[in-house]
């Protein structure tokens, strides 16, 4: 057996699959499918400071190899979440980890601060790429400037390990990666989701309530890769790679291209129990390949 | 109640008509705890179209053979390809999903079960449980016509059925909500299963005639457990998931125009 623990930011993961934000719930919706001890880290849904309805149904529509959704970041709060669900997800045997999202770099900050209260929760990501959000969201996660200015914001009010989740709807995502290191992030997460639409032709309408939404499933992973590979080359901090993982085998082109650890989302929708599979399915690749641990591999493309 | 993801086998098919199929699974070990108006979530395999699940209610559980029904509309790519499987194909579910219908609120209330289209399935289970606990279910079925009436025998053996349908083939002529056992019966409450603007009407009904009635909808769902906030309603709690909080809703829980 390899050794396929991982420490991601001084964090450290019996595994280096963790799930991501919005697609697994708090953990608990998936406690019947999922030994929690196989995974590396839970990462729960974007929290914001303030309670947030999201955006009107329809909210989802599938497309080839994958689905679009424009939820909108419905969340009852950081404090529900402090009072409410922490008590019931702190003693899970993982990382428990809290996607942080917000309307203003102060906003940002105070819901950090909340967070940063809760002593077993070891980290936080950090997300400004929400496509699916008027105010915030993407739009601090599009340029360099607004990027690194939610980042410096929230490390004056958070003092653990911060992981900070890039969007892809951008021209040059090595540029915001240097950004959010140099601002202090500690790790760095990529891709959410690209922004697209659908439209129903009978109606001549969009499918989704907010006309466009966020793509995500096997049909983004090429342009995870590629996000994955230039993050990579540019910044020193730890990489965590994201965007259409559903087998092992995805992991580790992940991995190859750069990725420390991996994320898994909308797999879940379709195997809830995928992330432990994945987990396994490393172990058992790095084996057949005669590794040792996950570290031989990352960024390890032959050149 | 614990939920499952596993294969089971196809072990029996028939079509009630054309554009329906019936899948009778069977568990190779005992079917797990099952509540009526519960929902699987169906794996499609064969196509990048067929992505995601399909949220499929659960029509029938025949504890004897460890057999569970789905009774499905073949509409979109998805439910065609379930359609054409063959008996012994196996099909992967996650289940079982969703709150359920309620059970019985008293001993021998008469409970109305008013289904439209595919609606009727999750009925047939629901109906047989409420006679199993000492309720007295009465269908009430709606269609477009004589031969778009589903497992209308299945029905008339758990209890009475009063059938609709809009050309007048069978039952009374019209829809539903005009069919004159709602006129010269009492009911002690309702569940409805149907297209929505059906379930509106009901609900409407049931609203004037202070019953209480509850709802089983099925907005377009992903996960199916509550984790990606796809398939929220609007309630008089905020929007909630139709896959964790329903698809049962009481009416006076959500925010329709009745």
């Amino acid at each position: 057996m390899a050794d396929i623990s991982v420490n991601i930011a001084g964090i450290q993961m019996n595994s280096p699959v963790m799930t991501a934000s919005g697609t697994f719930g708090y953990g608990i919706e998936f406690a019947d499918f999922v030994d929690f001890r196989e995974i590396g880290a839970v990462i729960v849904k974007g929290t914001t400071l303030h309670p947030r309805e999201g955006n009107d149904y329809p909210r989802m529509v599938e497309t080839a190899s994958g689905m679009l959704n424009c939820v909108g970041l419905q969340n009852k709060g950081a404090d529900y979440f402090c009072t409410h669900i922490y008590p019931e997800i702190k003693n899970l045997p993982t990382n428990m980890i809290v996607n942080v999202s917000g309307s203003s770099p102060e906003d940002y900050a105070e819901c950090a601060a909340r967070i940063d209260e809760l002593e077993a929760i070891p980290a936080i990501e950090l997300n400004i790429s929400c496509p699916n959000v008027k105010q915030g969201g993407m739009a601090f996660g599009v340029t360099p400037d607004g990027a690194a200015s939610v980042v410096r914001a929230v490390r004056q009010a958070y003092h653990k390990p911060m992981i900070v989740k890039l969007s892809p709807n951008v021209t040059n995502i090595a540029d915001i990666a240097l950004a959010v290191q140099d601002a202090g992030a500690d790790a760095i997460s990529c891709i959410n989701t690209l922004m697209g639409m659908v439209i129903d032709i009978e109606r001549r309408r969009p499918v989704l309530s907010i006309a466009t939404g966020g793509m995500s499933g096997p049909c983004v992973k090429p342009v995870a890769v590629r996000c994955v590979w230039q993050v990579a080359k540019a910044v020193t901090i730890p990489v965590i790679g994201l965007g259409g993982i559903m087998t092992a085998a995805d992991a580790i082109e992940f991995l190859l291209a750069g990725a420390s650890a991996i994320e898994i989302g909308t797999a879940n929708f379709i195997d809830p129990a995928v992330t432990m599979k994945v987990s396994r399915g490393i172990n058992e690749w790095l084996d057949a390949h005669g590794c040792r641990s996950v570290q031989e591999i990352v960024g390890m493309l032959e050149s | 109640m614990k939920k499952y993801v596993k294969d089971l086998t196809i072990s029996e098919i028939s079509y009630p008509h054309e554009r329906y199929v019936l899948l009778k699974l069977t568990d190779t070990e005992n079917l797990p705890d099952i509540l009526p108006g519960q929902f699987v979530e169906v794996k499609v395999e064969g196509s990048p179209d067929t992505f995601l699940r399909r949220p499929i209610s659960i029509n029938y559980v025949d504890r004897e053979k460890n057999q569970l029904w789905l009774l499905i509309a073949m509409v979109g790519e998805g439910t065609r390809t379930l359609g054409c499987l063959k008996v012994g194909d196996t099909l992967n579910l996650v289940f079982p999903l969703g709150n359920g219908f309620s059970p019985m609120r008293k001993k021998g209330e008469k409970v109305l079960l008013v289904g439209g289209g595919v609606g009727v399935a999750p009925l047939l289970e629901y109906g047989k449980v409420l006679k199993g606990q000492g309720a007295q279910p009465i269908f009430l079925l709606g269609a477009r016509s004589e031969k778009d009436l589903l497992l209308l025998e299945m029905f008339k053996s758990i209890s009475t059925v009063y059938v609709t349908t809009e050309d007048g083939s069978a039952g009374e002529k019209g829809f539903v909500t005009q069919h004159s056992i709602l006129a010269s019966e009492h009911f002690d409450r309702i569940s409805v299963c149907g297209p929505k603007p059906m379930m509106v009407s009901v609900a409407r009904y049931a609203r004037q005639t202070d019953t209480p009635c509850e709802v089983s909808l099925e907005n377009m769902m992903a996960c199916g457990l509550g984790a990606c906030l796809c398939c929220v309603e609007k309630t008089v709690r905020g929007n909630v998931c139709v896959c964790q909080e329903g698809p049962v809703f009481d009416i006076n829980d959500l925010t329709w125009n009745i």
